[in-house]
């Protein structure tokens, strides 16, 4: 498949006014002997929510995990062009990779709460830091639960295991513990794709508020979902980045053709 | 689809295959035979294993009960007293049917040649040179319970079965054993025997130790400091005064249970054989005696009981086939905890880096093939092993390094508790590695990320969420290596297990825990018993006994680490995972 077929990429992005947090300057990844990404060229405005939608292979989930280098695990990895977060390189060989991640939050499409109590879920990365001051410690905890609009919840049974929470309250516990390293960016791997939709609009509404204190980085494969919850929306097919802009005038009038035939559900 | 196959095949379209299932399935398809097969091998195997549990508990529950005492005439009028112990058919020699009685000769050849005869404990190996006697059933020509026959069990020469003619009290003559002061007498001269064996094994082995101690502090001396230092006469002059000082302690002992057993020589019993023949004994000599024929139920229990007790917590007598198993309870177990102490950390560790970190690739696939493959090693070649490596090179060594003094009495040079517990490490080893392998391949990708994004390190990672997941499975491997090692005895013989140790491998003098020393095992102890003694009749219930206490040991141990592994997976896995 040439690369003719595809349309140049289009963007009209909608400014943050906090400049850009982090820069994807023409990113290229392999598995193996297969490319899953193409010259990936974004600027990620700090402050605003960003999805990442497409079909499915279309290489968003691979990019954001690309952010935070979760894909360093995977054997017979390869990449070239940069990334770029605040003035400071994601790749190179002398990147100190726990420090960069310790910038990012990050959360998966499965909640993935550890099988401790859930003062210890949320405070992990600070353990993990050796923070042990109890009193800091709980402190944080109760910060990063407020945030994530869990506090309410579990406010009376924090040193009961995490297991035993909902579905949709483990995910929302997973943000706690991803904001209480007090990351810059938040990294969201689809978030909501195991969760029924009242515990969807939770997090949809949790997004919302996180937003203009992080920097949101959100995967999804439900268009509605970013229309709701994003500023800026890539749109990705094939390892490409297809067109890049503000979400509500992507949505009402896409500049390039496969972008439209995507969001009318033509293909897909 | 249909058009591609027509624009395939280019001609008009061919009649479509019709394929017409079968309406019903037959048997092979639906399973059922196979079925059958699986749970046909399951109770076969259930059967087996039930059916031998059934037998050692039988066979080991029973021995210890008292059984009453049959006196049988024989047709020549010779008397035999003793305890049934097992009957049988058997064909009779020609030379016996010929010397036997025309009536007797007429009911064997009805029975085609055969009879039955029983097998009695007659005890009193000392007086008749043998345990036990075979009575051919028309042999018997009358059998009697009388109630004054005694079983005596005593602490030399095995049990003594008769009556009890006359008790001496230190001058004061009894004729009948049951009343109350004999029981009081037979109190006091157990006492009295058990201070002897204090005096001996603590008091008077503390004496010699220290004696040692100080013989081994001039050889450390003139090691140190040459054979002909100042330093060497000052320590020898200093010792010698301190050896005098003990010697005096050590011949006040001496005096102290010669006193003893000379008072014990004052209360005697008077036993007479059921042949008539008589013999004299101290009354502390008496383990236990009772009337076997005129026993209550609530005494039969009590002896039962006090059996069991002297079993598990007394020292073996009469090489191995009487008396109790503690030291080998005492080595067993130490050594399965030694072994897990050893194994868990060993083989953890190994697994970790084969899956955690080791580059997959053939290489660590050709060392994880290896690592099975040990596990099929028979056991017999770590046993070779753990005596060339462990007890010569690396005992010896430790011995030149820092036992120089007693040299050349091996310390750790020799079988002992430790060589024994690693060899059997490194025998159940591959079972921990491999067990531990899949609890690690287990652990969900989603935990390690999770963690992994929150800024941990690998090693974080591994420590604070893969190995508390993991930790299940790996008691599992831990469980399986135990039931492993505790199975051993081949390799033990080579490396440190003893038939008699003289002391245990954990006792109260420092430092409480002798690795050096060799030690007793159950496993070995059923070998021993029932093959290796003089009397393999005798130490057969011994063998069934002794394999009801392992076989329980084994399943105390497994459920331990079972409700260990159960509360860890409550723990840690539990959820919806």
């Amino acid at each position: 498949m040439a690369d003719s077929s595809f349309a140049p990429t289009a963007y009209h992005v909608r400014e943050g006014g906090q400049g850009i947090s982090l820069k994807v300057e023409s990113y290229s990844l392999w598995y193996g002997a297969a490319q899953a990404l193409w010259n990936v060229d974004m600027d990620v405005q700090k402050g605003l929510c960003t999805a990442l939608i497409g079909p499915s292979g279309c290489g968003k989930s691979t990019l954001l995990r690309s952010m935070n280098r979760m894909n360093d695990l995977i054997d017979g990895l390869r990449t070239q062009g940069q990334m770029v977060i605040d003035g400071e390189p994601i790749y190179g060989s002398r990147i100190d990779v726990i420090a960069l991640r310790k910038r990012m939050g990050m959360v998966f499409q499965k909640p993935n709460p550890f099988p401790m109590s859930i003062t210890e879920n949320v405070i992990y990365p600070l353990r993990v830091d050796g923070v042990t001051d109890r009193k800091l410690l709980a402190e944080a905890a109760e910060a990063a639960l407020r945030g994530a609009a869990l506090w309410d919840e579990v406010k009376s049974r924090l040193n009961e295991s995490a297991l035993g929470l909902s579905g949709g309250q483990q995910q929302r516990l997973c943000i706690a513990r991803a904001i209480a390293g007090n990351p810059e960016v938040l990294l969201m791997d689809e978030p909501c794709s195991a969760l029924d939709p009242i515990a969807t609009a939770k997090i949809e509404e949790l997004i919302d508020e996180l937003k203009g204190r992080y920097t949101i980085i959100i995967v999804t494969h439900n268009m509605q979902q970013a229309a709701r919850v994003a500023d800026n929306t890539a749109f990705m097919y094939l390892g490409r980045l297809i067109e890049y802009g503000d979400t509500k005038a992507m949505f009402e009038k896409p500049l390039v053709k496969r972008t439209e035939d995507y969001l009318t559900g033509r293909f897909g | 689809m249909t058009q591609t196959t027509t624009a395939a095949s280019g001609a008009a379209p061919t009649k479509p295959v019709v394929i017409r299932r079968q309406a019903r399935s037959d048997l092979s398809a639906r399973g059922e035979p196979f079925v059958w097969l699986m749970g046909a091998a399951l109770v076969i195997g259930l059967t087996m294993i039930l059916g031998f549990l059934a037998f050692v508990i039988y066979v080991g529950a029973l021995t210890f009960w008292p059984s009453p005492i049959e006196v049988v005439t024989r047709a020549d009028g010779r008397v035999v007293a003793g305890e049934v112990f097992r009957a049988e058919r058997y064909r009779v020699p020609e030379e016996v049917v010929a010397a036997a009685s025309d009536d007797v000769k007429a009911k064997i050849a009805t029975d085609l040649g055969f009879a039955d005869r029983t097998l009695y404990r007659v005890g009193n190996y000392d007086i008749f040179g043998e345990d036990f006697v075979w009575v051919s059933e028309f042999d018997k020509k009358s059998v009697a319970f009388p109630r004054d026959i005694y079983m005596i069990e005593r602490v030399e020469w095995g049990p003594f079965i008769g009556r009890i003619k006359e008790i001496d009290l230190a001058g004061t003559k009894i004729a009948d054993p049951s009343g109350a002061k004999v029981a009081a007498a037979h109190k006091a001269a157990e006492a009295r025997r058990k201070e002897i064996e204090r005096i001996d094994k603590v008091d008077i082995a503390g004496v010699n130790h220290e004696i040692e101690e100080l013989r081994l502090k001039v050889r450390r001396g003139e090691l140190d400091y040459g054979a002909d230092s100042a330093e060497a006469a000052a320590t020898k002059a200093d010792v010698a005064k301190r050896t005098e000082a003990l010697q005096v302690r050590y011949e006040a002992l001496g005096r102290k249970v010669a006193a003893l057993r000379q008072t014990d020589e004052t209360y005697v019993a008077t036993l007479e054989a059921i042949d008539g023949q008589t013999k004299t004994l101290p009354v502390s000599r008496f383990m236990r005696l009772y009337r076997a024929n005129d026993l209550s139920s609530e005494e039969k229990f009590w002896i039962y009981g006090s059996r069991w007790a002297e079993f598990i917590t007394g020292p073996p007598r009469e090489a191995n086939t009487e008396g109790g198993v503690f030291p080998a309870l005492v080595g067993t177990l130490t050594m399965m905890v030694l072994l897990s102490l050893a194994v868990a950390p060993f083989g953890v560790v190994t697994a970790l880096y084969l899956r955690e970190y080791a580059k997959q690739g053939p290489l660590v696939s050709f060392i994880r093939i290896c690592v099975n493959n040990l596990a099929g090693v028979p056991s017999i070649v770590y046993g070779v092993f753990g005596l060339g490596f462990f007890c010569y090179i690396v005992g010896g060594s430790v011995d030149q390094i820092f036992f120089p003094e007693k040299l050349p009495t091996p310390t750790f040079g020799s079988g002992g508790m430790l060589w024994a517990s690693l060899t059997l490490a490194l025998l159940t080893v591959p079972v921990v590695i491999v067990a531990t392998e899949e609890a690690l391949a287990a652990v969900p990708r989603t935990m390690r990320e999770g963690s992994l994004a929150c800024g941990a390190s690998k090693w974080q990672t591994i420590w604070r969420i893969v190995l508390p997941r993991a930790a299940p499975g790996i008691m599992t491997g831990l469980i399986l290596a135990m039931a492993r090692g505790a199975g051993e005895v081949a390799p033990l013989m080579i490396v440190g297990v003893v038939k008699l140790a003289p002391e245990l491998p954990v006792d109260f003098t420092f430092p409480f825990v002798h690795f050096e020393r060799s030690f007793m095992h159950l496993g070995f102890h059923i070998y021993d018993v029932g093959f290796q003694s003089r009397n393999s009749e005798a130490g057969r219930p011994m063998v069934f006994v002794t394999t009801l206490l392992l076989i329980s040991l084994v399943l105390m141990l497994n459920a331990f680490a079972i409700y260990v592994r159960n509360s860890l997976k409550r723990t840690y896995q539990t959820g919806q995972f």
